[in-house]
C-alpha cells in the first residue's frame, strides 16, 4: 500500500516530517496531586499522580530513595468497536513498565526516601503512538504535582514506509507492520531515556529515522514547557503576585 | 487546518465499524502552472495553454489516448487517481508513469488536502457523486485561481456531472467531442466508445451494420453478490483462467476448492473469459462431462489443429494434448478424467493489449468514417477483437496492437480500440517486435539516469582496484575463457595451474558485476526488472547496457578486469581439497571459441602452456562429470537448432542442430561446480534470504507419456528415482543410432523447468536439483546477462564480509517477489528465444520446400506429431482430411501406439522413421505456417 503519494502527503495529508497536531490541558483531575490530558491528534490520554506519599505496603518501601509506581490502561471506549480488555494483560503490564521506568530515570527519587509515587495514564481515544503520548501526559502531571525532576520526560515515535521515514504514526500508518521507533528523550540534558523498536532496520536507516524522532521529542518538548509557563502564569495570576 | 473524515466501513468479521480520521489541510499544495505569481513554481509543469481535468471513468477508458503526446497539459487530481487505483491497478500505474514523465505535462494536485479544494461528505452521498462534486469543486477553485487568461476544461462523459459542471459555470466538455475539436483524425481511432450510452452516434452506425449479430450469444454474467453466495456455499468455484495454447476453444480453471483442474469446453462455456481472468465456475452436471465438448468443437466455424512449432524442450512448453488424446482414444471408457465446468462470472479480467493484424475484409465505399473490422491476435488464446478504425487501408497490412474494452452479450466477439502499428506484416524486424511484445520483453533503449549510473568511459582498470586489500591480484595467472564464436559478453574465464605437490589450482573467474551496479540506483532497478537479456537469432536485448555488457564486464582478453573468483585446489582425482573465494582482477590471456578450444585440444603437436592448462582441465572435467552421473544426475537433450545469418540481409541461410563438444562439457562442469560451492556458501551464511534455484522431481503422472511411448516399443524405462531414470536411459539403446537421443529428448520434456526461490520459503528438502542431482544449487556464472546471479555475488561478497548485505535481503516478500519476476522473465526469454527461432525457421522454409526424414513421436486419432531432428521442429501430420472427422478408415492401437488403417495393410507407430515433405502455406491470410506432408 501507499503510505506515502508520490507528492509526498500521507494519508492524513501530512508531510513524512510533520506531527500531528498537539494539545495539552494540565489539572484535569481535582483530587489528584498533578494531573494532565495530552492529545495528539486523534490520541488522547490522561494521567494522574498522587505523591509522595506514605508507601502503602511497607515490604516495598525504599530507605533510600522514592518508590515510583505506574498503572496504565485503556479505556474500554479508547478503540472503535467497545471490547472488553483485561487488566494486565501482557501489552499494557510492559507499557507500565516501560512508563515507570522513563519516569523513574527522571524523577530525583533520592529526595523522597521512604515515600512512593502513583501515576496513572489512562487512553481514552487510541489512534496509534499510545506510548509517547502517555508519556508526555505523565510529564504534565508530574510537573503539575511538583515533583523534582532532573528535566522533563517527552516522547515520540517514528517509522519508516515507502522507504520514506515518517514522523508521529497514526493508528493506520502504525498497523502497515513496518518499524516502530520509539524514542524519550531529557531534552535540556541532551539524553535518551527510552527507545524501543520491534523490527528490524539497517543501522544508516535507523540512525535517519531516530534523529527523526528525536527532533519530534524536542518539538513536543518545546510545547509542554509553553504550556506549564502558562500554567505557572495562571497561578501567579490567582496568587494575586 | 484540521478536519475530521467519518465513515463506516466492515470489518472482515462483518460488523460494522465507524472509523475517524483526520486531514490535515494545507495551504503549500501549489497549482502546477508555471505562469502561476502566487504560487510556488519550482515543480510546476503545465504551460500557459488550455488545463485538461478528466473524471474518473475517462481516465480509465481513455488512458491509451491519454498516452498519445497529442493530450498534454493534464490535472490529475488525487481524488480521481485514488478511484483509478482501486479500480485497475495497471492503468493507475500508467497514469503515474505518464506524470513523472519529464517529456508529458501532467501534473498531480493532491486536491483532498488543499485548504480551498477540500470537499465534506454530506449525508446520503454516493461515493461516485461525491467525486464528481470533488472534482468539480477542484475545477472551479482552477479556474478562478488562474483567471481567465487560462482555460480549464472539465472532460468528463457522465450527463449529470456535466450538467451541474455547466450549471456551476466550469466549461465542460465530452472526450469524445474534444477530441473531435482537435482535429486529428488518427487520435479518434485511440477512443473508446462508451458501450452503453445510446446518444452516441458512432455506437449506433456499428450496431446497423451487424443487425444479424443483435441476439443474445452469451449467458449472463452473475451479479457480484450471487457470486460470492456461490463462492461460499461451494457451488461456484473460483479460479485462474487458462486457455490451451494450442486449443483456443478449451480452458482449463486451476480450482482449490476441488483440487483439480476443471475444463471448460467451447467459447459458450467460456462466457466471454479471457485467458489469465480470475473466474467463478459452476460444474457440469457428470453426464455432460464428455458430450459437451464435442458439441462445441462442432459448433466453432473456425477450428484448427495444431501448427507447427519448435519441439518443445520442457513439460512447461509442450501442449496439454495428453489427457485429450487418451480421452478421445478409449471412446469406449465411461468416466471421463476431468469436471468440467462453465463460466457464470468473472471475478477480475486480466485485459491488456494483444498484437495482431486485422481480418482481410473489402474496403469499404466511403473513405474516412468508421468502419469496423475483425482484429485477430497473434496469441491464438485470444479471440478475436472487434475494433473501429478510420484509417482501415492503412491498418489491413500491418501488425497492430489492440486493446480490449467490452465484451456484452449480444456479440459473438469483444469490442475494443487501435492502440498503435508495429509495422508491416511479414517484414522480419516488424514479427520480432511482435515476438518481444508478447512475451513482455522490454527492448526499449535504457533511460538517462540508468546510463548515468556507468562509470565514465573508456574505463579501465585503476590503480585503486589493483591496490584494494579486498582484491586479489591475479594477473600473472594464464586465465583463458572458452565462450560459442562471436560471443561479446564474456562473462566466465578459467585458469588451471600445476600445483608442485601434484595437484591442480582450478579457477573460475567470474565478471565482477556488482562492482558497477549498485543496490537501489536505477541501474540495479532496470536490470531487476529486465531480469535477463535475451537472445534472438539476429539480437540481443541486454539486461545491462552496452558498454558494461560488451566492454567493462566482460573479460575480454589481453586487457585487465574486475572479477569474483572461485579458486579450488583439487587432486589429479578431480578431489576438491580446498575451495577460496575471492574479488581479483584479472587478465585472460586468450578468449577462445568452443572449436578452438577443442581443435587445440585434439591437435597433439600443440605443447604449449595453454593447451596443457586445456587438457588437465579437461581430464579433471571428464572425472567430475563422470562423478556427477554416477550421483544421478540426468543427461538430457533437447533439440537445439543454430541458425546461419546473412550479415547483410539478415536472412537464415542455413539451419542445423547446435553441436555439442567436450570443450562446451568442461567449460559446462567447472561452471556446475562453480555454483554448487557458491550455493553452499551463500546458504549456510544465510540461510533464510538466499537465492537458490532448484529443480522439482517429476511425479509419475508428468512422466506417464514417456512411459506409454517407450512401453510401446518394447523398453523399460525405471522412473523411481533420478539415477534409476539416469541408468535406464543409458540402457535404451536401439539398432539406429538416434534412438537414445530421441529418448533423452522425450524425457527432458516431460520435465518442469528449474526455478529460483528464496531460501526461506521452503525447507531443505525441496531445494533439490533434480536433473543436477544436487542437493543445492544457483546461479553464479553469467552476471552479465542474468539477475539472479548479481543477486547471488551480493551475497556472496556480505558472506565474505567484504560488501555490507543491501536492505532487499532482509524482507523476504520482496526476495520472493524479486525471484518471482526472475522466473518470469527467464520463461518470458525462451519463449521469445523459441518464438524467434520458429519466426525464422518459416522464413526458411518459405523459399525452400524441403524433403526430410521425420520420426513420429505421439499418435493422434487422425494422424501423428513428428518430430524432425534435423530442424528441431515438431508438427502434426494428417491421413485423414479435416473435414471427416474420426477419420473412418484409421483407428489408433492405444495400447501399441500405431495408427492402422483399417484393412491392416498400412500402420504407423511411435518412434518409426518416416519421410516428409515440408512447405510454408497460407492458409489463413497473414498466417503462414509450416505444412507438412507424408511422402
Amino acid at each position: 500500500m501507499e503510505y506515502v503519494s508520490p507528492e509526498g502527503l500521507r494519508l492524513d495529508g501530512r508531510r513524512p516530517m510533520e506531527m500531528r497536531q498537539i494539545r495539552a490541558e494540565i489539572g484535569t483531575v481535582a483530587r489528584a496531586d498533578g494531573s494532565a490530558v495530552f492529545e495528539m491528534g486523534n490520541t488522547k490520554v490522561i494521567a494522574a499522580v498522587y505523591g509522595p506519599r506514605e508507601v502503602q505496603n511497607r515490604s516495598q518501601q525504599i530507605s533510600d530513595q522514592a518508590l515510583v509506581r505506574c498503572e496504565y490502561s485503556m479505556a474500554n471506549f479508547s478503540t472503535g468497536d467497545r471490547r472488553r480488555k483485561p487488566k494486565g494483560d501482557r501489552r499494557s503490564t510492559e507499557i507500565s513498565l516501560v512508563i515507570r521506568q522513563t519516569m523513574e530515570a527522571c524523577i530525583l527519587t533520592h529526595l523522597m526516601p521512604r515515600s512512593q509515587i502513583d501515576i496513572f495514564v489512562q487512553v481514552l481515544q487510541a489512534d496509534g503512538g499510545t506510548r509517547s503520548a502517555c508519556i508526555n501526559a505523565a510529564t504534565l502531571a508530574l510537573a503539575d504535582a511538583g515533583i523534582p525532576m532532573r528535566d522533563i520526560v517527552t516522547s515520540c515515535s517514528a517509522g519508516y514506509l515507502n522507504s520514506t521515514p515518517l514522523l508521529d504514526l497514526n493508528y493506520i500508518e502504525d498497523s502497515a507492520g513496518g518499524p516502530d521507533v520509539t524514542v524519550g528523550i531529557l531534552p535540556k540534558l541532551d539524553k535518551v531515556t527510552l527507545l524501543q523498536m520491534d523490527a528490524k532496520l539497517p543501522l544508516d536507516i535507523f540512525e535517519n529515522v531516530m534523529g527523526l524522532a528525536t527532533e519530534g521529542c524536542k518539538a513536543v518538548a518545546n510545547y509542554i514547557r509553553e504550556v506549564l509557563l502558562e500554567n505557572t502564569k495562571q497561578l501567579e495570576y490567582r496568587r494575586g503576585l | 487546518m484540521l478536519q475530521s473524515n467519518t465513515f463506516s466501513r466492515k470489518t472482515k468479521g462483518g460488523r460494522i465499524k465507524k472509523e475517524v480520521r483526520e486531514i490535515y489541510l494545507r495551504d503549500d499544495i501549489y497549482c502546477g502552472a508555471t505562469a502561476c505569481k502566487t504560487c510556488d513554481t519550482s515543480r510546476a509543469r503545465l504551460d500557459a495553454s488550455a488545463i485538461l481535468i478528466f473524471d474518473t471513468n475517462v481516465l480509465l477508458q481513455q488512458i491509451d489516448l491519454l498516452e498519445n503526446p497529442a493530450i498534454d497539459n493534464v490535472v490529475l487530481l488525487s481524488v480521481v487517481l485514488d478511484e483509478v487505483k482501486n479500480k485497475n491497478m495497471a492503468v493507475y500505474n500508467r497514469i503515474r508513469a505518464l506524470s513523472t514523465n519529464p517529456l508529458r505535462k501532467f501534473y498531480v494536485f493532491s486536491n483532498q488536502f488543499h485548504k480551498d479544494t477540500f470537499v465534506k461528505r454530506m449525508d446520503g452521498e454516493t461515493p461516485n457523486d461525491y467525486n464528481d462534486r470533488a472534482i468539480r469543486v477542484a475545477s472551479r477553485w482552477y479556474q478562478t485561481h488562474l483567471g481567465p487568461a487560462t482555460p480549464v476544461l472539465l472532460i468528463t462523459n457522465d450527463r449529470e456531472n456535466k450538467r451541474r459542471a455547466v450549471e456551476e459555470g466550469i466549461s465542460t466538455d465530452t472526450i469524445q467531442s474534444y477530441v473531435k475539436s482537435l482535429a486529428q483524425p488518427e487520435l479518434l481511432d485511440l477512443l473508446v466508445h462508451p458501450a452503453s450510452e445510446s446518444e452516441d452516434v458512432a455506437m449506433e452506425q456499428v450496431e446497423d451494420l451487424r443487425p444479424s449479430k443483435r441476439q443474445v450469444v452469451y449467458q449472463e454474467h452473475k451479479p457480484m453478490s450471487e457470486i460470492t453466495l456461490g463462492l461460499h456455499r461451494g457451488i461456484y468455484h473460483q479460479g485462474k483462467l487458462r486457455v490451451n495454447r494450442y486449443n483456443p476453444f478449451e480452458a482449463y480453471v486451476g480450482s482449490e476448492s476441488i483440487g483439480d483442474e476443471i475444463i471448460i469446453h467451447g467459447r459458450q462455456n467460456m462466457n466471454r473469459s479471457f485467458d489469465g481472468d480470475i473466474v467463478a465456475v459452476e460444474l457440469l452436471p457428470q453426464d455432460q462431462w464428455r458430450e459437451e465438448k464435442n458439441l462445441s468443437i462442432a459448433n466453432e466455424e473456425d477450428e484448427e489443429e495444431d501448427d507447427v512449432h519448435l519441439a518443445p524442450s520442457s513439460a512447461d512448453d509442450a501442449p496439454r494434448t495428453t489427457n485429450l488424446v487418451s480421452g478421445s482414444a478409449t471412446e469406449t471408457n465411461p468416466t471421463p478424467c476431468r469436471p468440467s465446468g462453465r463460466v457464470v462470472g468473472i471475478i477480475k479480467r486480466n485485459w491488456h493489449s494483444y498484437c495482431g493484424s486485422l481480418e482481410p475484409m473489402p474496403m469499404p465505399a466511403g473513405t474516412g468514417s468508421f468502419t469496423s473490422a475483425l482484429f485477430v491476435s497473434k496469441d491464438r488464446r485470444i479471440p478475436k477483437i472487434r475494433i473501429q478504425t478510420r484509417q482501415l487501408e492503412n491498418l489491413l497490412d500491418k501488425r497492430i496492437i489492440v486493446a480490449v474494452d467490452s465484451w456484452d452479450r449480444q456479440s459473438r466477439y469483444p469490442s475494443g480500440h487501435y492502440v498503435r502499428v508495429i509495422g508491416e506484416i511479414g517484414d522480419r524486424d516488424t514479427e520480432s517486435e511482435v515476438v518481444l511484445i508478447e512475451n513482455d520483453i522490454n527492448s526499449r533503449p535504457f533511460s538517462a539516469q540508468v546510463l548515468a549510473c556507468l562509470p565514465p568511459l573508456p574505463w579501465s582498470v585503476s590503480s585503486e582496484d589493483v591496490t584494494n586489500s579486498i582484491r586479489l591480484d591475479l594477473c600473472s595467472l594464464q586465465v583463458f575463457s572458452v565462450d560459442p564464436p562471436g560471443c561479446k559478453d564474456i562473462d566466465d574465464a578459467l585458469h588451471c595451474t600445476a600445483l608442485p605437490n601434484g595437484n591442480y589450482e582450478v579457477g573460475v573467474h567470474i565478471a565482477d558485476v556488482t562492482n558497477f551496479v549498485h543496490p537501489g540506483s536505477p541501474l540495479d532497478d532496470e536490470a531487476s526488472q529486465r531480469g535477463t537479456s535475451v537472445y534472438l537469432v539476429e539480437r540481443r536485448i541486454d539486461m545491462l547496457p552496452k558498454p558494461l555488457t560488451e566492454d567493462i564486464c566482460s573479460l575480454r582478453a589481453d586487457v585487465e578486469r574486475l572479477a569474483f573468483s572461485v579458486i579450488w585446489e583439487m587432486t589429479s582425482e578431480a578431489e576438491i581439497i580446498s575451495t577460496r573465494f575471492t574479488k581479483s582482477v584479472i587478465k585472460s590471456r586468450a578468449a577462445l571459441s568452443y572449436v578452438e578450444a577443442q581443435a587445440r585440444m585434439d591437435d597433439s603437436r600443440l605443447m604449449d602452456p595453454l593447451t596443457t592448462d586445456l587438457r588437465n582441465m579437461n581430464a579433471l572435467a571428464k572425472i567430475m562429470r563422470q562423478r556427477r552421473i554416477d550421483r544421478g544426475a540426468l543427461t538430457l537433450a533437447s533439440a537445439e537448432v543454430k541458425f546461419q545469418i546473412d550479415t547483410e540481409t539478415h536472412d537464415p541461410l542455413d539451419i542445423g542442430m547446435y553441436q555439442i563438444r567436450e570443450a562446451n562439457q568442461m567449460v559446462e562442469e567447472f561452471m556446475l561446480s562453480a555454483n554448487v560451492s557458491v550455493a553452499k556458501k551463500i546458504y549456510d551464511c544465510f540461510p533464510l534470504c538466499s537465492l537458490l534455484r532448484r529443480h522439482p522431481t517429476p511425479t509419475r503422472e508428468m512422466l506417464e507419456p514417456l512411459l506409454r511411448t517407450t512401453a510401446a516399443v518394447g523398453l523399460d524405462l525405471d522412473v523411481s528415482s533420478s539415477k534409476a531414470l539416469a541408468d535406464s536411459l543409458d540402457g535404451a539403446v536401439g539398432d539406429d543410432p538416434y534412438f537414445n537421443k530421441l529418448i533423452r529428448i522425450l524425457a527432458t520434456r516431460c520435465m518442469t523447468q528449474a526455478v529460483y526461490f528464496c531460501s526461506g520459503d521452503l525447507s531443505p528438502p525441496e531445494y533439490h536439483h533434480y536433473g543436477l542431482a544436487a542437493p543445492m544449487y544457483t546461479h553464479f556464472t553469467s552476471p552479465i546477462r542474468r539477475y539472479a546471479d548479481v543477486i547471488v555475488h551480493r551475497l556472496l561478497a556480505a558472506s565474505l564480509m567484504i560488501e555490507k548485505l543491501p536492505s532487499v535481503f532482509q524482507d523476504r516478500t520482496q526476495l520472493t517477489s524479486i525471484a518471482d519476476n526472475l522466473n518470469y522473465r527467464h520463461r518470458n526469454a525462451q519463449m521469445a528465444s523459441r518464438a524467434s527461432v520458429e519466426l525464422h525457421t518459416l522464413i526458411y522454409f518459405r523459399k525452400r520446400p524441403t524433403d526430410t526424414e521425420a520420426r513420429i513421436v505421439k499418435i493422434r486419432s487422425n494422424g501423428f506429431i513428428v518430430f524432425v531432428p534435423k530442424y528441431g521442429i515438431e508438427g502434426p501430420v494428417y491421413l485423414t482430411t479435416k473435414g471427416e472427422k474420426g477419420g473412418g478408415e484409421w483407428f489408433v492401437d492405444e495400447q501399441q501406439q500405431k495408427i492402422v488403417k483399417m484393412d491392416n495393410r498400412l500402420s504407423y507407430s511411435v518412434l518409426q522413421a518416416v519421410r516428409i515433405h515440408m512447405e510454408v502455406v497460407e492458409p489463413q491470410p497473414n498466417r503462414p505456417k509450416l505444412q507438412l506432408t507424408l511422402i
